[in-house]
């Protein structure tokens, strides 16, 4: 199939002086190029994130270690936190989905491309006014500011009192200012799904990758705005003199639990749906079949959606509401399960029967399946909120959402560069580093994430800059932390790829992977216009359909 | 490359696989020669109160549901990866396109529902149970009060006053002592947690939360602060020591005691009642009355000090008052700056508090 | 691959979709919805919690002047953009400029009461949990009023450089939604801090 339709013109880019071509990327509002300014944002945080977990790691090797200070430790575990959540996991997802959707859909661009720019600017800009805590204001305690009050920021922690000097300001301005950034984004995305897709694309033929960013949108709408609001409040509190959550003027310390959770819990999904998005594109493909039970996964996602926003007080179950709190909260958080297994099975439905091809994306994919499904178990277990008095706010917690962000998410994260690179580049990355990339992380993310459970259960709270001996958890953090060096070796062998197959990979044509959707009918990289023609879809699947004239899918949907 | 190949391939790498995990926990095991006491292990599954042995017990069944379930469905995707994989010999021919199936559907969302079913009724027993617990008459009573970074303990109705280290007495099922503790805080959020005796509960500024242990042995737990609560929320730590009733009522009347006064140390007691000491520490039966740190009228009957972070020792003590920060960087008490001769007069003077 | 529209539909009716103005505002309007449900959350539970200091029932009275105009201004707006949508710019400009008027007014009310409040009554922000409740609330709903009226002003000074015209009434009605929004945030404000609290 030639592309000379809808060839590029001829003149190379490459052949414009070096400021020019900058200047371009700095002013641009093409959603290719702002997904992948968001996706190298992303990749550049998560490097730092990650040198914050190995300084906690090495601290934790042993008890009673003195790597870094106290007052360091504390700054790097809220650092961690707040970095890969805001910093890294949310500008690589906002990041592919603004380079996809446009594409998937049939559209030359978002529904609004200078607020698209805006939204990544702000949330880069937050980003380097975070760290720039590292270095700027002043306070009484130590060099360097950083904000070491944890990721939740719980009141009244973050006080004046309890935190003089700008530390919290700095965390709670950055994340104000990408807030701001993500709702523009949300509302991009819900905008341009709705009112861009091409015709003959009904909402129940858009790919899921469409659908659950949508719906990944409009939880970002309703969640993110509570912690703006919880933000501003402090701010009030901490200059104004307001009395939010000042508990000794009678303020709710849990007022503040209640507000954060309450974005808090559907963040998490809200960084969960999108890899699903990614896993039901990849896994079809790769197995050669379509996704299975498409209505069903979009209705489980749409209660996943809605469910979200009723389980936040179980990261609270021991904060001492009454039995009647407790229980529904279980309730909830228990039922949530169930539209989620649903998607686990769906999967596997998908592959049942298929022709599975493991390349790098069917790996991290298949590795996701493994680790979604663990993680949702020990979900469960701390969703039983007598389990989860003991559970919670030890080192089971952190392993099992390190399972979902780690296991999970960045799993897919890894299959979608791997699945979506030749087309952003134009080049295929190199398979074979690409399994040792999948291999270590693997070994690596298990020695460090299984065992982590265990001093969870054996007593170990989290955020503890050092522990005791003789309670049973020396070994457990040793074989933790050496879980790391793997992890690192990795990620190393992803970041080698992506560079040299930039450079030097042989190129890959507009449909690599023989995949379905829009996005592999144009040229890689797609031309700035995305299509010359708008098209018109007529299935699921029109790639499969064009492929397949005697037997289109529109017959059987 | 050819299926064999590729088999005895996967092989390969499998049995690295094994090879590096096996030489890591040996290594772990070799740098950790002597296993630790398994009574100071605070582990969630030795329960030895009935609030833990409650959750002990329900912890089981969601093990066994989770289990199974994990069980089942992992050995669906190994099955679905090595049944359906591409084989080399295959064509280039796609498989059946199946587009879903309601039925199945419906399997897989019922049965998930009934699960849950059977798992939320299991759970909302023992939320009550143990939240709802009516407390006999016997109950010992302790007001415990979070501070940064140490705990302080009160039995208003027996009269005593300590910190760090509570003791509560054994009881039995014809005269159950429980003691039921009234959560509070002074500063920031913290979180009592004895995983032995029961789940933990949070201590939050104005509000008061309630919790309940009644440890069946004898013995000390250990615990610590599980909300993060500032620079030294890891060394906030918690001992618990069952006593038998002998022993529980003779502590009690050891502390309802005030402070010994031996002339001896006298230099030392003027140096504590004349420096800021008084400012945050009581000693009772002296001028000293102080709020803001531990009480220290019996100090020497603790085996800690600075909430567990160094054993009560006449050198920690010593090092302790010379400067926190050596011990516990970030703790609130600040270095008095004594000179060499007050110090050793002020560790005798806290040495007679016993 | 070939770029020639794939197979499209037999029946081709037409396709059509939500106007991307509206869909984007109607988001917004739902984002910014759980910001003021938060503070209103906020508001109600603090209500009667104050450990000192003045309460809503020493201090507030109904603003019912501002009250009317700000919420007759969601009147006045739809009839601009109808005289829009007619291709009557003069009649829009009328109305437009009535809108900003009654919308400044109410501004100006809240400005008022604040003065009263603070200098008269000594009600600040940090008195006690209704003080800082009350300003963060009202607070919140004026400046979402401001940014309103700027953007009116902009539109204004673009009406009388004779820029406006007919084919701009879309962008006009989604802009008004934007008012509207802050009308229906006014009365849920207004129920709860002026009826339900005091």
């Amino acid at each position: 199939m030639s592309s000379q339709a809808i060839t590029l013109t001829t003149v190379r880019q490459d052949a414009r002086p070096v400021s020019e071509r900058i200047h371009d990327w700095v002013v641009t509002v093409d959603h290719k190029k702002l997904g992948i300014l968001y996706i190298v944002y992303g990749l550049v945080f998560l490097m730092l994130g990650g040198i914050e977990a190995t300084i906690m790691r090495i601290q934790l090797i042993v008890p009673h270690n003195h790597f870094v200070s106290p007052q360091v430790f504390n700054r790097m575990f809220t650092m961690h936190g707040t970095t890969m959540i805001f910093f890294v996991v949310m500008p690589l997802l906002f990041g592919f989905g603004t380079y996809l959707i446009p594409l998937m859909i049939g559209a030359r661009d978002m529904a609004f491309p200078r607020l698209n720019a805006f939204s990544f600017w702000m949330t880069a800009f937050g980003g380097v006014l975070l760290y720039f805590s590292f270095i700027g204001g002043y306070g009484l305690y130590g060099a360097g500011n950083a904000p070491d009050v944890g990721w939740f920021a719980y009141a009244p922690l973050t006080a004046r009192a309890f935190s003089p000097g700008h530390s919290t300001d700095f965390w709670t301005l950055a994340l104000l200012i990408s807030g701001i950034g993500s709702i523009g984004t949300a509302v991009n995305f819900i905008t341009t799904i709705l009112s861009m897709r091409c015709p003959g694309m009904t909402l129940g033929k858009m790919p899921l990758l469409a659908w659950l960013n949508l719906i990944m949108g409009g939880m970002v709408i309703l969640a993110l705005s509570p912690l703006t609001a919880a933000q501003i409040m402090l701010s009030i509190d901490r200059y104004l003199g307001g009395h939010f959550f000042d508990t000794q003027a009678g303020g709710s310390a849990v007022l503040w639990m209640h507000f954060f959770w309450i974005f808090g819990h559907p963040e998490v999904y809200i960084l969960v749906v999108p890899a699903f998005a990614f896993v039901s594109e990849i896994i079809p493909v790769f197995s050669r079949k379509p996704i299975f039970g498409y209505p069903i996964m979009v209705a489980a996602t749409v209660c996943i959606g809605f469910i979200s926003f009723s389980v936040w007080a179980h990261h609270m179950f021991t904060v001492g509401m009454n039995s009647y709190g407790n229980t529904f909260f279980t309730v909830t958080s228990m039922i949530i399960a169930v539209p989620t297994g649903i998607k686990i099975f769906n999967w596997l439905g998908t592959m049942w029967g298929g022709k599975i091809q493991f390349k790098a994306p069917m790996l991290f994919c298949v590795g996701f399946v493994f680790q979604f499904l663990i993680a949702g178990l020990t979900g469960i277990m701390l969703a039983t909120s007598p389990f989860d008095w003991q559970l919670g706010n030890s080192y089971f917690v952190v392993a099992h959402f390190h399972y979902v962000i780690v296991g999970a998410i960045l799993f897919t994260i890894f299959g979608a560069f791997y699945y979506w690179f030749p087309k952003m580049s134009g080049r295929m990355y190199n398979e074979a580093l690409g399994k040792w990339h999948f291999w270590l992380f693997f070994v690596g993310f298990h020695l460090t994430f299984d065992f982590m459970h265990i001093p969870g259960m054996l007593g170990m709270p989290r955020r503890i800059y050092t522990y005791e001996p003789g309670r049973g958890w020396e070994i457990w953090n040793l074989i933790v932390t050496i879980g790391v060096i793997f992890q690192i070796f990795g990620v190393l062998a992803f970041v080698i790829n992506l560079l040299w197959s930039f450079w030097k990979g042989k190129a890959a044509g507009n449909d690599p992977w023989d995949a379905w959707t829009l996005e592999w009918s144009t040229t890689s990289p797609p031309p700035d216009y995305d299509f010359a023609v708008t098209p018109a879809v007529r299935s699921r699947r029109p790639l499969w359909d064009r492929k397949h004239p005697e037997d289109p899918d529109w017959k059987y949907e | 490359m050819k299926r064999s190949e590729h088999a005895r391939g996967l092989l390969h790498r499998a049995a690295g696989i094994a090879v590096l995990l096996g030489g890591v926990l040996l290594a772990a095991k070799l740098c950790y020669g002597a296993p630790p006491d398994p009574g100071q292990i605070p582990s969630i599954f030795k329960p030895q109160s009935t609030p833990a042995n409650s959750i002990f017990h329900l912890s089981l069944l969601v093990l066994a549901i989770t289990g199974l379930i994990f069980a089942l469905v992992f050995s669906l995707l190994v099955y679905v990866i090595v049944k359906f994989r591409k084989r080399d010999i295959d064509d280039a021919s796609e498989p059946p396109q199946v587009y879903g199936s309601n039925q199945i559907e419906l399997a897989w969302t019922v049965i998930p529902i009934l699960i849950v079913l059977v798992l939320f009724l299991a759970t909302a027993r023992v939320i009550r149970s143990i939240q709802d617990a009516p407390k006999p008459s016997g109950a010992i009573e302790v007001i415990a009060i979070g501070h940064q970074f140490w705990w302080e303990f009160r039995y208003p109705a027996l009269g005593v006053v300590t910190a760090n280290e509570l003791h509560v007495p054994v009881g039995d099922a014809s005269n159950p002592t429980p003691t039921f503790l009234t959560l509070l805080s002074a500063d920031t959020d913290h979180s009592f947690w004895v995983p032995r005796l029961a789940g933990k509960t949070d201590l939050i500024p104005n509000r008061v939360n309630h919790t309940w242990i009644d440890p069946l042995q004898t013995g000390l737990y250990l615990g610590q602060c599980a909300q993060y609560c500032g620079t030294q929320h890891a060394k906030m730590l918690l001992r618990v020591y069952a006593d038998s009733p002998e022993q529980f009522n003779q502590w009690v009347q050891e502390q309802k005691n005030p402070a010994n006064n031996n002339d001896a140390v006298a230099d030392g007691r003027r140096i504590f009642e004349t420096t800021a000491c008084v400012n945050c520490h009581a000693v009772s039966g002296t001028i000293a009355d102080g709020h803001f740190g531990p009480d220290l009228t019996h100090l020497m009957s603790r085996e800690t000090i600075a909430s567990g972070a160094a054993l009560n020792t006449r050198e920690n003590l010593r090092a302790w008052l010379q400067n926190p920060d050596s011990i516990k960087p970030g703790s609130l008490m600040p270095a008095m700056q004594l000179n060499e001769k007050d110090l050793d007069a002020l560790t005798a003077y806290l040495l007679t508090l016993r | 691959m070939s770029s020639e529209a794939l197979t499209p539909s037999p029946s081709a009716s037409e396709w059509v979709l939500p106007s991307r103005g509206r869909v984007g505002m109607f988001s917004l309007i739902a984002a910014e919805s759980a910001i003021f449900t938060i503070f209103v959350a906020a508001y109600i539970f603090y209500l009667g919690k104050s450990v000192s200091g003045l309460s809503p029932k020493d201090v507030l009275e109904l603003p019912i002047f501002t009250t009317i105009c700000l919420l007759s201004s969601s009147l006045t707006i739809h009839l601009a953009v109808r005289g829009l949508r007619q291709a009557k710019v003069g009649a829009f400009g009328l109305w437009w400029f009535i809108t900003m008027a009654l919308g400044t007014i109410f501004l100006v009310g809240t400005g008022r009461e604040w003065h009263h409040l603070i200098y008269n009554k000594g009600l600040t922000v940090s008195t006690n949990l209704f003080g800082t409740t009350y300003y963060s609330l009202i607070g919140l709903h004026a400046f979402h009023v401001t940014v309103g009226l700027l953007l009116i002003a902009l539109a204004l000074i673009f009406t009388l450089l004779g820029k406006v015209k007919p084919e701009h009434s879309e962008r006009a009605e989604v802009f008004s939604l934007y008012w509207h929004f802050v009308d229906v945030v006014w009365v849920v404000v207004f129920t709860v801090v002026y009826i339900i609290g005091r």
